[in-house]
């Protein structure tokens, strides 16, 4: 699983830079933020919510499992609008608010 | 697709810093003890971390269960029972009991600095068993972050990478480290230091060696620095054979435990029978029969879900969501979710991580180490098994109060340096002056900005590390590279030392030639040529792994038995031996890795069983 950056809505603010536990991403000199090596992605998704412009997407490898399905998140005040879109462009959201505890 | 600019400058520049507490490490631990020293006290406290500490560590993705509580009817007591059961009798009772106590207490720090733990009616914590608790976790490390960054008298260093201690006639002074995105070489002076680096992935094969090779259970940038330092500069480890493997959801390595617990799943085979019950009731049995499971013809194994409602299965969709947002994605790839479809588990790699095992500094009940000057908390002290994130607070707190007696300690003077140093910022040099009369002669005249230092004022140990940095960034060429020399490491213990591939066994004949492997590997590393800062970080971290897979073969070698049934099977001695109820400790020096064995009780140094 890795990450991918969308550059016409990144705006080289540099959230995701200070967010990535791994040192992996970076605003290159076009002022666009990258990732070093796609593979050294742990997956943890805090570039995700970081990013004031929904410019990041999450995807699985196909080593395990990964049909093109990519995951984006959009905070909204205190809830999180997670969003999944298929290689067909199905999409299906989840909020989670987080001022509720999980159940789990 | 961009890439990086390579680093044109060969030579580095130079920064040298002035602290009083200088944290290596600014995860859970690190913070943590920022925060503590900056309600208690006015020391100047300086975190460096090699990424940002605002995500930085084993919490990036967040978590959703604090695993250590003390529910009520519990006690402390309850919990070291716990712990040492789970450990089949390899922890310390000290160092459990003077966690545990403080447990509740972190965990009401944690509420009040905002993290949102589910409450039952009566407003009491909603316990997920009788020592855990569920929170919406997802964003506890950037509180932690910030608490410990609003402290006034604590600074975060972002982006620098410390390899190595700096000593001062054995005691540990400072360190050295470089940045990672710009040339610049640091030497930081400290008069105590605080290792909180975390535990150790990626030394063995993983479970998706290609494009989803850091898809692990511990944060892949975990590397083992802390423990690599220590063993470098010879402070005692402990315990680095209990290896820690995880039970994980197949493929994303995701939590077990959400389903395990939270919906009371239990672990079935492929014939539909329960097999839990065949084996101890342990953290390293649950994988252990999920290995025997698989090795006589009854795999694959899952986690029963199926028939969860859909109420259930959008609850758990949110739940991995807050921590492990792969599951959930998998699940709608697979366009069946829990309710349809049993969840299929498998172990991971072996890691090593005090925070879960036992393996690390050999500690005090202080958390001050075996080197004078060093204290650690969290993943990288030993002894101290489950501690989880709340332990590694406690660690914190415990380490951090010690730190501050440490140095009202008539004996304790640091000797005034002659040299010129760089204040970190003007406010703490101004802060710094305001201290007592004493304090001012010790703390080092730090008022001028000398970013390009000059090497007649570095000492011989600064210039040596500087140059060595330097060399890999000086090199037009190398034989092999920084992947290929990673990805050989692996593959020798996954193959000799007890990985994956053979069911996590291994005898002293593999233990041998895995570690001629690694010394030939340690060989080739000053060959290795760094075109960028990040790269150098990747030569570093490489170095540290090798060095921790030396002293964990070490003490592999040195247990004659199989303890921990799962984790760790020596197919020399298959059994458990009273004999070895031991302590397995070690030490460096002169390049050779002494094995030291402890009294299980009074920690004595004791005869080779």
């Amino acid at each position: 699983m890795s990450i991918r950056i969308d550059a016409e809505n990144c705006a080289g603010c540099g959230r995701c830079v200070e967010a990535c536990p791994g040192n992996l991403l970076k605003v290159g000199v076009d002022g666009k933020a990258f990732i070093r090596q796609e593979r050294d992605c742990w997956g943890c998704a805090s570039c995700l919510k970081e990013c004031p412009f929904g410019a990041i997407q999450y995807y699985l490898g196909a080593d395990i499992g990964g049909r093109g399905a990519v995951l984006s998140v959009k905070k909204e005040k205190s809830v999180l609008c997670w969003q999944v879109t298929d290689a067909h462009q199905n999409c299906q959201e989840i909020l989670v608010d987080s001022r509720e505890a999980n159940r789990y | 697709m961009q890439t990086e600019q390579k680093t044109t400058s060969k030579k580095l520049a130079t920064n040298v810093l002035s602290t009083e507490i200088l944290i290596i490490g600014g995860g859970t631990a690190g913070c943590y003890a920022a925060y503590i020293l900056g309600q208690r006290s006015d020391y100047h406290v300086l975190i460096v971390e090699k990424a940002n500490i605002r995500r930085s560590g084993c919490l990036a993705a967040g978590v959703n269960a604090l695993n250590a509580y003390i529910t009520d009817g519990h006690t402390p007591q309850d919990y070291v029972d716990y712990a040492k059961r789970d450990a089949y009798g390899i922890a310390r009772e000290d160092l459990l009991l003077s966690m545990s106590g403080r447990l509740n207490e972190v965990t009401a720090e944690l509420e009040r600095l905002g993290l949102v733990i589910q409450k039952n009616e009566d407003g009491s914590y909603a316990a997920r068993g009788w020592r855990n608790i569920k929170i919406n976790g997802e964003n506890i490390k950037p509180l932690l972050a910030k608490a410990a960054s609003a402290q006034p008298n604590v600074t975060v260093l972002n982006h620098i990478n410390i390899t190595d201690y700096l000593l001062e006639d054995g005691t540990v002074r400072g360190a050295y480290g470089f940045d990672v995105n710009a040339p610049v070489f640091y030497e930081i002076h400290a008069k105590a230091v605080l290792i909180a680096t975390g535990g150790a992935s990626g030394l063995y094969r993983p479970n998706n060696p290609g494009f989803s090779r850091h898809k692990l259970w511990y944060p892949p940038f975990n590397t083992g620095a802390g423990y690599a330092m220590g063993i470098l500069a010879g402070a005692e480890m402990t315990t680095f054979e209990m290896r820690f493997i995880a039970l994980r959801c197949k493929d994303t390595i995701a939590p077990v435990g959400t389903i395990a617990q939270g919906i009371s799943a239990s672990q079935w085979n492929a014939r539909e029978e329960e097999y839990e019950d065949r084996y101890d009731r342990t953290t390293s049995g649950r994988l252990y029969g999920t290995v025997m499971e698989n090795r006589e013809g009854r795999g694959p194994c899952f986690l029963k879900t199926a028939g969860i409602s859909k109420e259930q299965e959008t609850d758990l969709y949110k739940a991995y969501l807050n921590m492990a947002p792969s599951q959930t994605l998998k699940w709608l790839e697979d366009e069946c979710g829990p309710s349809g479809k049993n969840v299929e588990i498998e172990g991971t790699e072996p890691y090593i991580v005090g925070g879960h095992t036992a393996s690390g500094y050999w500690v005090d009940e202080n958390r001050q180490t075996t080197l004078r000057g060093l204290f650690a908390a969290g993943d990288v002290a030993g002894g101290c098994p489950q501690k989880y994130v709340t332990g590694a607070l406690a660690e914190a707190e415990i380490a951090a109060e010690a730190m501050m007696r440490y140095f009202s300690e008539d004996a304790y003077k640091i000797r005034t340096n002659a040299r010129v140093f760089r204040a970190l910022n003007n406010t703490t040099a101004a802060e710094g002056q305001e201290r007592s009369k004493q304090q001012e002669q010790d703390t080092v005249a730090c008022s001028n900005a000398y970013r390009n230092f000059s090497f007649e004022n570095l000492s011989e140990d600064s210039c040596e590390k500087k140059q060595e940095y330097e060399a890999y960034l000086s090199k037009s060429h190398t034989v092999i590279d920084i992947d290929q020399a990673e990805e050989a490491m692996q593959a020798i213990m996954d193959q000799y030392a007890g990985g994956i591939r053979t069911d996590y066994r291994y005898n002293e004949t593999g233990l041998r030639e895995a570690d001629r492997r690694i010394r030939l590997l340690q060989e080739e590393i000053p060959s290795l040529r760094a075109e960028t800062m990040y790269d150098l970080l990747r030569i570093y971290e490489l170095r540290e792994r090798l060095v921790v897979c030396r002293t964990l073969l070490a003490h592999m070698a040195a247990r004659k038995e199989t303890r921990w049934h799962g984790f760790a099977e020596n197919t020399d001695y298959p059994r458990t031996d009273p004999q070895f109820e031991t302590y397995v400790n070690s030490r460096y020096r002169d390049g050779q890795i002494e094995i030291i064995y402890r009294d299980i009780k009074t920690g004595e140094e004791r005869e080779k069983p």
